[in-house]
């Protein structure tokens, strides 16, 4: 069965869309020969190097910049005191609460800084190397603080990341189903399992990840024009926009911001960041261009991270295995700084930690905290990720104590796809989806019996290698966002995606679309969608993006949203195009509208041999000879959409590992994901995102973990000890798809950008923790370190040790951890 | 990641390397492959005014028999290492622990004798040299060489016999012809250093071990020999039992370090796991 049948719309052989196109950006994106940031180069333009504490709290009691600006090639060295009222701040676009407390982040820390890597001061030289070596002749006082490392004690209140502020908890954001009216009390559901039922208790820990994109940020400014121009390595450039001019101070129409090719981001660089704003306001100050571009460490300490979170859940089922309830009890880290969503991307958890089970009765409660670490946000998936790793991992847990197969235990549980649409326990209603389908493939696909037959063999003769199949059937939100939905949010903005379609004279046709790419391949698929709609050819179809001044309108990239949110806009405009050419074609052909039918990019007389292409009404509108009294002569458009709802992609994950139990060594054996992402434009594309995914979500099971000594030094802070995989450590992943079409956009997609991320690293340590379930093992703490594994066999979970690298221990009714989070005096685990 | 400003010296010959060093002693660094010292200077963790490249060194380059030794100069890559067929056939243990030096872009730049100075005990040349009982040619000022034997060779973390003014010149490897080897390398991700690494060579005659030789890579400050695993190895049989048995007490006296890929105490309970896996390899069992 091929994607192609499974698509009910576009049954034309030729048809652009479910053509495996390769990306028409990839020679220039992969040669590197094209315009990242740190390519350009303005007439005049100068160069800042950083200055960063190198403390996690401290206060700056004196700067001494004497010898550095005496150094050669050296223009300018910058404070914060220097630049304290002109260089804005770096705002919360979400506060999730209206009490939220909210550190003041400047750019260019003034009187304190709050965690390592913050700007104390910036050099400005001729060159590069010039601004590098003055930057370590700039003297720096510091009194260091007291810091706040650790996530629980920061949450008990004891050391104060900001002492002004009087407390470390940043916001407290709650969902109860009883309340809003969406399902049960969960109070009850759990009291009432107690006493006939199951209860599962367990406590997991999301470590800190680094986003680790490939191209490091940079930032170029040139204050020299009558709008002054930014080019930043980010994935906003019109948030960027916006908030210099809420926040600097400049007025909006004097600003235009470019992000040229940009080299990934992951969310990384949805951030606008203090880098971006120092440049601009040195740039303003000096009245010169000015570059910075940061080094792979800096990259690595101060560009936001993502994930860090506890996460409590106890879950209430029947005897059989029926799910009754499920309660979510998070802490989650902020960093120093509540960063552009940072607040946010814990409490999108909200709808997503009941996932595709029927919980009748549900309550989430999230804790935000500071601490002086680095600030913390949206990283692939973004909340999703996190609770899915949860729930998936619990699911687990719950056919375990109930003795059953795991998939088993789900699919009693999970909405079947008569039951589509379905509104869940949260409150969201998922469009449409088919749990059976996807994961009766990905059986079939993985040879589940045979795994498991071989699992027990090896359990039954006591092999050293060990064989464990995990399981992850994940479904998440993506399409960020209906405005409505926002707004009630409290988020600053809206989640519309604006289009323009430009028909040119020469049959040509320039698509501008406001979601900014970063190597997704939005001008592939985009021209494949409009090549479809328009009846031109995909070479004739150009996408622009990324520049306020020529996309202006634009919400940018993030949250799986350029297709389902930015595509459908693409959809629309070109709908205006058609109906607008409708009417030239009409009076051209001297036929009544009526009569005309749009065909493969031609407007015909019905049963007739005339016709004009949609190119040639283009050429009449351009000359304007002839057209319809009182007619503009344009056929150009533009559409803002705003979606109605999300959409829900699911997909059934599975992955075996073979754990070597005398080392804890884990080998991945293999892996098959079943994705249903609706209706596909690009099969390859979307093949190397699930691909890209799965490699991060993986990583985050196995091998990456940003960790802090206890002076809050990032000791990860290089690739030496930041553990990224590489192709070498990879298997070939089976990937196919189920098709059900979303209902919520035009052309049936779902988002697919941050899919493999969110299934994954569940699927993977439900593996290990399988394998080596038969030691007493429930849990393994991430990344899954051949010695943390080893060390779970050697102790098992009835024997839980110190700290976090031990398996995570259950906890009774009653137990001080079972209270709201902002209680728990809880100082297990910690900063390793 | 731009280094502080440097002079940079391209000498042509050892003697004008070894001159080059005494006119700027502590203010000089040698760069062989760079593969370590670049990123140090990038980062800025070290500043030397005077960068000595010894790249265009031709008579430090390449691997040649000398009756019983294999002959490598220093300033040979890995690759060029791993492509010599005497080595393959005379040191196969050298041959299968650089095959398993990061990545193929690494191993086209750093030389064995680069990584031998640099003396990281994580570094995967070490072991090797020392099990095989390398010795190493060290030149000084004055057209001076002496010779170090292995065990001499290392004295603590990143550092070694080699000292001020001088350059190690040539690894002289003792043939080992026939013998079985093995590198078993542990690592998380395929491009990292090693976190205990095994290297195991050994002589089979009759079915049993003759002759074995055992070093051991990050579980102390230097390379460590393993003479009495070695030992208790000789005459055993290439089996499972006999073997577990006979390497059981490798860790011992062993200062591993701690980090976060593994504490001291886990070291060592891998070294035991790893050695036997390499000796049960090296013997082909």
């Amino acid at each position: 069965m091929t994607i192609t049948e499974d698509r009910p719309d576009t049954a034309a052989p030729d048809a652009e869309i479910g053509k495996a196109r390769r990306r028409k950006e990839d020679q220039r994106l992969i040669t590197g020969r094209t315009r990242w940031t740190d390519n350009l180069t303005v007439p005049g333009m100068l160069h800042l190097a950083m200055v960063r504490s190198p403390f996690a709290h401290a206060n700056i009691t004196s700067i001494n910049t004497d010898e550095a600006k005496a150094a050669s090639g050296v223009i300018d060295v910058i404070t914060g005191e220097d630049i304290k009222d002109v260089q804005g701040v770096n705002a919360n676009a979400w506060p999730i609460t209206t009490d939220q407390v909210t550190p003041t982040h400047l750019p260019v820390a003034v009187s304190r800084v709050a965690c390592a890597g913050e700007i104390v001061a910036v050099v400005v030289a001729r060159t590069p190397a010039e601004a590098r070596d003055a930057a370590e002749l700039v003297d720096v006082d510091y009194e260091e603080l007291p810091a706040v490392l650790d996530l629980k004690e920061a949450a008990a209140d004891t050391v104060i990341a900001h002492p002004d502020l009087g407390t470390n908890k940043c916001a407290f954001w709650k969902l109860d189903s009883a309340e809003q009216g969406s399902g049960g009390d969960v109070e009850a559901a759990i009291a009432k399992a107690r006493t006939d039922g199951i209860v599962i208790e367990r406590e997991y820990r999301q470590q800190r990840l680094i986003p680790a994109f490939m191209e490091p940020r940079s930032v170029l400014v040139d204050p020299t024009g009558e709008q002054m121009i930014v080019w930043s390595s980010t994935q906003v450039p019109h948030i960027l926009r916006f908030l210099i001019a809420a926040t600097m101070g400049i007025p909006e129409s004097k600003i235009r911001v470019i992000a040229p090719d940009v080299g990934g981001g992951f969310g990384g660089k949805l951030q606008t960041t203090p880098e971006e704003f120092a440049t601009i306001a040195i740039s303003r100050r000096l009245g010169k261009p000015c570059k910075y571009t940061e080094t792979r460490s800096e990259s690595l300490l101060s560009g936001h991270h993502g994930r860090d979170q506890w996460q409590k859940l106890t879950l209430s089922a029947e005897k059989d295995g029926t799910v009754t309830g499920l309660k979510v009890d998070l802490l989650a880290d902020m960093g120093a700084y509540v960063a552009i969503v940072g607040g946010g991307v814990p409490v999108l958890g909200a709808w997503m930690f009941n996932s595709i089970y029927k919980f009748p009765a549900y309550q989430f409660n999230c804790q935000t905290v500071l601490t002086n670490k680095t600030w913390v946000d949206a990283y692939r998936g973004a909340g999703r990720p996190e609770a899915t790793f949860a729930i998936e991992r619990i699911m687990d847990e719950l056919a375990a104590e109930l003795g059953r197969d795991p998939i088993e235990v789900r699919e009693q549980n999970w909405i079947t796809h008569e039951e589509f649409p379905f509104t869940t326990v949260a409150g969201m209603t998922y469009d449409s989806g088919n749990y059976e389908a996807a994961t009766a493939k990905a059986k079939e696909l993985f040879g589940y019996d045979e795994l498991r037959a071989e699992q027990q063999q090896r359990r039954d003769s006591h092999d050293p290698v060990q064989l464990g199949i995990g399981v992850s059937t994940f479904t998440e939100m993506c399409g960020l966002a209906p405005s409505r939905i926002l707004g009630q949010l409290n988020y600053g903005a809206g989640g519309w995606e604006h289009a323009s379609i430009r028909m040119l004279a020469t049959g040509k046709v320039e698509v501008l679309t406001g979601s900014s790419a970063h190597g997704q391949g939005h001008e592939t698929a985009w021209s494949q969608i409009v090549a479809d709609r328009l009846g031109v050819a995909f070479e004739d179809v150009e996408v622009l993006h990324g520049d306020t001044q020529i996309a202006h309108r634009g919400m940018d990239t993030y949250g799986s949203r350029s297709l389902v949110v930015g595509g459908e806009a693409v959809v629309r405009a070109a709908d205006k195009v058609i109906a607008k050419a409708k009417v030239f074609a009409a009076h051209l052909l001297e036929a009544s509208e009526d009569d005309l039918e749009f065909k493969a990019g031609r407007f015909e007389v019905k049963g007739t041999d005339k016709g004009l292409a949609i190119g040639e009404v283009a050429l009449a509108a351009f000359a304007g000879h002839n057209l319809p009294d009182g007619a503009e002569p344009s056929i150009d458009a533009d559409a803002t959409y705003d979606p109605v709802n999300f959409s829900f992609p699911h997909g059934t994950h599975l992955c075996a590992m073979e754990v070597d139990t005398e080392t804890g060594a884990t080998t991945m054996r293999k892996y098959v994901c079943v994705d249903d992402i609706g209706t596909i434009i690009n099969p390859l594309i979307v093949e190397g995102q699930i691909h890209g995914g799965l490699v991060q979500g993986i990583a985050q099971a196995l091998w990456e973990g940003a960790e802090y000594d206890e002076n809050g030094t990032l000791v990860t802070g290089s690739f030496v000890d930041y553990t990224l995989p590489t192709a070498a450590d990879t298997i070939n992943y089976v990937s196919d798809h189920t098709v059900s079409p979303s209902t919520t956009n035009t052309l049936g997609t779902k988002g697919v950008g941050e899919a493999g991320t969110i299934a994954s690293t569940p699927a993977v340590v439900n593996a290990i923790v399988d394998a080596i379930r038969s030691f007493g093992v429930n849990d393994v703490l991430m990344p899954c370190t051949p010695e943390r594994v080893w060390k779970a066999i050697l102790t098992g979970s009835a024997k839980p040790a110190e700290g976090e690298r031990e398996a995570a221990p259950h906890f009774d009714d009653g137990a001080p951890n079972q209270d709201n989070p902002d209680t728990s005096a809880s100082t297990q685990g910690g900063a390793q | 990641m731009i280094p502080a400003t440097f002079d940079y010296l391209a000498p042509t010959s050892v003697a004008d390397a070894i001159a080059a060093l005494e006119e700027h002693g502590d203010e000089a660094k040698v760069l062989a492959g760079g593969q370590s010292l670049l990123p140090i200077l990038r980062m800025r963790l070290n500043a030397p005014g005077v960068v000595i490249d010894l790249g265009k060194i031709s008579e430090l380059q390449g691997v040649t028999e000398d009756g019983d030794d294999l002959v490598i100069g220093a300033m040979t890559t890995y690759f060029d290492v791993l492509a010599s067929d005497a080595v393959s056939t005379h040191a196969a243990l050298l041959n299968k622990a650089i095959a398993t030096v990061a990545d193929p872009q690494i191993r086209h730049r750093g030389t064995i004798g680069g990584a031998l100075v640099h003396a990281d005990p994580a570094g995967d040349v070490g072991a090797p040299a020392l099990a095989l009982g390398a010795s190493f040619v060290i030149a000084g000022p004055g057209g001076a060489t002496r010779t170090v034997a292995a065990d001499d060779f290392f004295e603590d973390l990143f550092q070694t016999a080699v000292g001020e003014g001088e350059l190690l010149t040539q690894i002289r490897v003792p043939k080992h012809t026939g013998w079985g080897a093995h590198y078993e390398k542990f690592v998380r991700v395929s491009h990292q250093w090693s976190i205990v690494g095994i290297a195991a060579t050994v002589r089979s005659e009759g079915g049993a071990i003759a002759e074995a030789r055992v070093g051991l890579t990050n579980m102390g400050s230097t390379p460590l020999r393993a003479k009495a695993v070695e030992e208790a190895l000789v005459g055993q049989p290439a089996t499972d039992e006999a073997v577990r048995a006979a390497v059981a007490q490798v860790a011992d006296g062993t200062n591993p370090p701690s980090d976060l890929n593994g504490d001291s105490d886990y070291r060592k309970h891998l070294a035991t796991v790893l050695t036997r896996r390499a000796v049960l390899a090296a013997a082909g069992a």
